[in-house]
C-alpha cells in the first residue's frame, strides 16, 4: 500500500527522477520512520501529533491552519520562514537552531546523507519542490551547523552582563514574553545555536539579524552563560 | 476645555520637590563617594541612573532631578490618540528607581548649573554637588518658528509632542471634530525628536477618523521633502485611508505656513484653510536646561564626543538622547536608551575604575499605521572620532503579508514592556 502511494506521488513529478534521486527517496522512506510516528506524509495524510508533511516544499512555516504550533514557530513563520531544501535540512539537523522553543520534540538527524534522503522523500510529496541542489548531494547547502568548538566556548557571564543592556531594551530580563520572546534561563546551547542562526541569516527577523550580526563567537558564548544564569 | 496644563504641572512640581527635599539624606554631602546627578527621567536619564546605580553596587551616589511623579513616555502616545493603547498605560513612577536601586529622586526642576562649582540648582533653591552630571532633558520649542504660535497657544493648537496630557488635548479635539471636518498637521523641520512620530500620528489620526467621521479630511503641511518611512507611510496611507490625507511639502508650499490660533485658521502659502483641529509641531532644539549649562551650539543641540557621550565643551557633563547632537542616531528613545548605557559604563568606569568596554549603539523605531499594521526601521551605529556613525541597518517593505505586519506590531507592544521595564525598575 504504502508503495503503491509512493509510486502514485512519483508518478506525479514533472520529471522522472534518476536512478540514484529514486535511490535517494528509497532511503529516504527507511529513515522516515523515525518521524512517523508523529508526522504522516501522502494521500489522505493527517495531522496527528505533528503537522502532515504533504507539499511542506514552499510551506510557509506554521501555517496548516487547523493545527495547533508552539507560538515560535508560528513567528519564525511570519518573519519568514518557508521550507525549502536548506531550512528543513537546518532543522532536521537541529530543530532548536532554527525555532528554540518548537514542539517538535526531536533531537535531529546528525547524519547528513540521512538528512538529505529524508528530505528526497519528502520532495516526491511535494508539488513545488524549490531550491533543490542542482546535482545533490554534491552540492549541498553551506553547512548550518555550528561548530562543535563553539558549542563549547565558556561563555564570561560578566561580560555577558554587560552585553545583555543590547538585549534588555526589548526583550524584558525578568522573562516577560509579550510580543517578543523570552531569552531568560534558556539553555547555553538552544541560545547559542539561535543566534549563530540569526547571524547567518538562516532565520528571518530583521532587527534580530542586525544584532546578531555584530556578536562574536565569544561574545554570544557571554550572553548565553548569562541569561543562562538568571532564573525564569 | 481649555486646561492651563503648564502652570498646574508646574505648581504640582514643586510642591513635590519641596516634599522630596525634606529627607535630609539628599543634603548628605561627605560620605567621600562620587555624586552623579542626572537631570531628566526619561528614556536617557532614567536609563542612565538605574545603570550607573545597579552596576556600582553602591559605589556611586546618584541622584535623579524629574519634576513629573509620574511620567508619560512619548514614544505610544499616538497609538493611545488612535485609540491603540490605554493612555493610563504610558505613565510610570520613580518607586522603583528609589526603593529598589537606592535613587535619590527629586521631583523639582532644574534651573541652573554651575559648572566651575559643579552644582545644580533647582526650583525650591536647593543644590546638588556632581562630580559627573548627565543631561537628558528631551526637546524644547523654537520660539517663533511656525508664523502665528506659540506656547500659549499649546491648548488651542495642540503640539502633543512631548509626552502627558498633551496627547489627551489633541484627542478630545480629534472626537469633537464637526461631520467632514479638517485636521491641518504643521510638520516639523530637520531635526527633530522621533522622525517617523508626525507620520505615525497621522496614521493613527487617520485611523480613529475612519472610525468615527469618515468624511473628515487631514491636510500635512510639511517644510521637509521627504520623511522617515515614507513609502510605507503613504503606500500605507492609501490602502486604509485612502483620500483622507493630503501631503503638502515644500514644492506644494508645506514650508510656508502662518497660523491663528484665534480664527482656527492655517495658511498654506498664501491659502487659508479653517481648521476643526491644527495640530503644530515647532521646530526644535535641546531642552532648556542644556542651553543654561552652556553646552549647546549655535543650532540649538548639544555637541557630543561618540564615546561615552560627553559633551565638547564640559568632560563632566554627558549629555544624553533628544539634546545631544551624536551624529547618525535619529532622536528616539531606543536611542537615548542605548546612548545611556553606554554613558553610564563610562561614568562608572571615570569614577571607580570599573573596566570600560567600547561604545555599542543600536535604535529601532517601530510605528503603527493602522490596526495591525506594524513597520519598523533599525540600525547599529559605533562610536567614531567624529561622530555616533551608522554601519548597516534595515527597514519594512512595502507588500510584507498581513501576518508579518501584525507580528511586527505585536513586536512592538514588547518593546513597550522591554524599554519601559529598562528605565523605571
Amino acid at each position: 500500500m504504502k508503495r503503491l502511494l509512493l509510486a502514485a506521488a512519483l508518478a506525479a513529478l514533472p520529471l522522472a527522477p534518476t536512478q540514484a534521486d529514486q535511490a535517494a527517496i528509497e532511503r529516504g522512506a527507511d529513515v522516515f520512520k523515525k518521524c512517523k510516528s508523529c508526522h504522516k506524509v501522502g494521500e489522505d495524510a493527517k495531522n496527528g501529533v505533528g503537522p502532515h508533511l504533504n507539499d511542506v516544499f514552499g510551506r510557509k512555516a506554521g501555517s496548516i491552519e487547523d493545527f495547533r504550533y508552539s507560538d515560535d514557530i508560528v513567528r519564525m513563520g511570519n518573519d519568514g520562514l518557508v521550507w525549502d531544501h536548506e531550512k528543513l535540512d537546518i532543522y532536521l539537523e537541529n530543530p532548536k537552531a532554527l525555532v528554540s522553543k518548537t514542539r517538535m520534540n526531536f533531537r535531529g538527524l546528525k547524519d547528513e546523507a540521512d538528512r538529505a534522503d529524508v528530505i528526497a522523500f519528502l520532495r516526491a510529496y511535494s508539488d513545488k519542490p524549490q531550491n533543490i541542489p542542482e546535482s545533490a548531494p554534491t552540492e549541498m547547502p553551506s553547512d548550518p551547523s555550528v561548530d562543535p568548538a563553539i558549542l563549547a566556548l565558556q561563555g564570561d557571564p560578566d561580560y555577558g552582563e554587560y552585553l545583555s543592556s543590547e538585549c534588555v531594551t526589548c526583550h524584558r530580563a525578568d522573562g516577560g514574553d509579550e510580543g517578543i520572546p523570552s531569552i531568560t534561563g534558556w539553555p547555553v546551547d538552544d541560545f547559542v545555536v539561535a543566534l549563530h542562526a540569526y547571524r547567518s541569516k538562516h532565520r528571518d527577523n530583521q532587527a534580530m539579524q542586525l544584532v546578531a550580526s555584530r556578536l562574536s563567537d565569544e561574545e554570544i558564548a557571554g550572553l548565553a552563560a548569562y541569561f543562562a544564569s538568571l532564573n525564569e | 476645555m481649555k486646561l492651563d496644563l503648564n502652570r498646574r504641572t508646574f505648581v504640582g512640581a514643586a510642591a513635590a520637590g519641596a516634599a522630596a527635599l525634606s529627607a535630609p539624606r539628599v543634603m548628605g554631602a561627605g560620605h567621600g563617594k562620587p555624586k552623579v546627578v542626572v537631570i531628566g527621567g526619561g528614556a536617557g536619564g532614567a536609563t542612565a541612573a538605574r545603570y550607573i546605580a545597579k552596576d556600582s553596587k553602591g559605589e556611586i551616589d546618584v541622584t535623579l532631578i524629574e519634576p513629573q511623579r509620574r511620567y508619560h513616555t512619548c514614544f505610544f502616545s499616538n497609538l493611545a490618540i488612535g485609540g491603540f493603547w490605554d493612555y493610563d498605560k504610558t505613565g510610570h513612577t520613580y518607586d522603583k528607581l528609589a526603593a529598589e536601586y537606592g535613587i535619590n529622586v527629586v521631583h523639582d526642576m532644574a534651573i541652573d548649573v554651575d559648572r566651575e562649582g559643579k552644582t545644580v540648582t533647582v526650583m525650591s533653591g536647593m543644590k546638588f554637588d556632581y562630580d559627573r552630571l548627565i543631561l537628558s532633558p528631551g526637546i524644547d520649542f523654537v520660539a517663533g518658528s511656525v508664523n502665528g504660535w506659540s506656547l500659549n497657544d499649546q491648548d488651542v493648537m495642540p503640539h502633543a509632542y512631548k509626552g502627558g496630557t498633551q496627547a489627551m488635548v489633541l484627542k478630545a479635539q480629534i472626537e469633537a471634530m464637526p461631520e467632514g471636518g479638517t485636521y491641518v498637521m504643521v510638520a516639523p523641520p530637520n531635526p527633530y525628536r522621533c522622525p517617523p512620530g508626525p507620520y505615525e500620528r497621522i496614521s493613527m489620526v487617520a485611523a480613529k477618523l475612519s472610525r468615527e467621521n469618515p468624511t473628515a479630511k487631514i491636510i500635512i503641511a510639511d517644510p521637509k521633502p521627504k520623511f522617515s518611512k515614507m513609502g510605507l507611510f503613504t503606500a500605507g496611507w492609501e490602502q486604509h485611508y485612502a483620500g483622507m490625507v493630503e501631503w503638502l511639502g515644500p514644492d506644494f508650499g508645506g514650508g510656508n505656513v502662518a497660523v491663528d490660533p484665534g480664527a482656527m485658521t492655517v495658511n498654506i502659502d498664501g491659502e487659508v484653510v479653517q481648521a476643526d483641529v491644527c495640530n503644530v509641531i515647532p521646530a526644535m532644539k535641546a531642552g532648556r536646561i542644556a542651553e543654561i549649562a552652556g553646552v549647546t551650539n549655535d543650532k540649538g543641540w548639544a555637541p557630543v564626543n561618540a564615546a561615552d557621550m560627553s559633551s565638547k565643551v564640559d568632560g563632566n557633563i554627558h549629555v544624553l538622547g533628544d539634546s545631544s547632537q551624536q551624529g547618525d542616531m535619529p532622536k528616539s528613545g531606543f536611542s537615548a536608551n542605548s546612548q545611556a548605557k553606554v554613558c553610564a559604563m563610562a561614568v562608572r568606569g571615570a569614577l571607580t575604575g570599573s573596566k570600560v568596554f567600547p561604545a555599542k549603539f543600536s535604535n529601532t523605531c517601530w510605528s503603527l499605521i493602522a490596526e495591525n499594521d506594524g513597520v519598523k526601521v533599525g540600525a547599529n551605529y559605533e562610536a567614531t572620532e567624529e561622530k555616533i556613525a551608522k554601519t548597516d541597518g534595515f527597514i519594512s517593505q512595502n507588500g510584507e503579508d498581513a501576518a508579518l505586519r501584525k507580528q511586527t506590531f505585536e513586536e512592538s507592544v514588547g518593546w513597550y514592556a522591554g524599554i519601559t521595564s529598562d528605565m523605571f525598575g
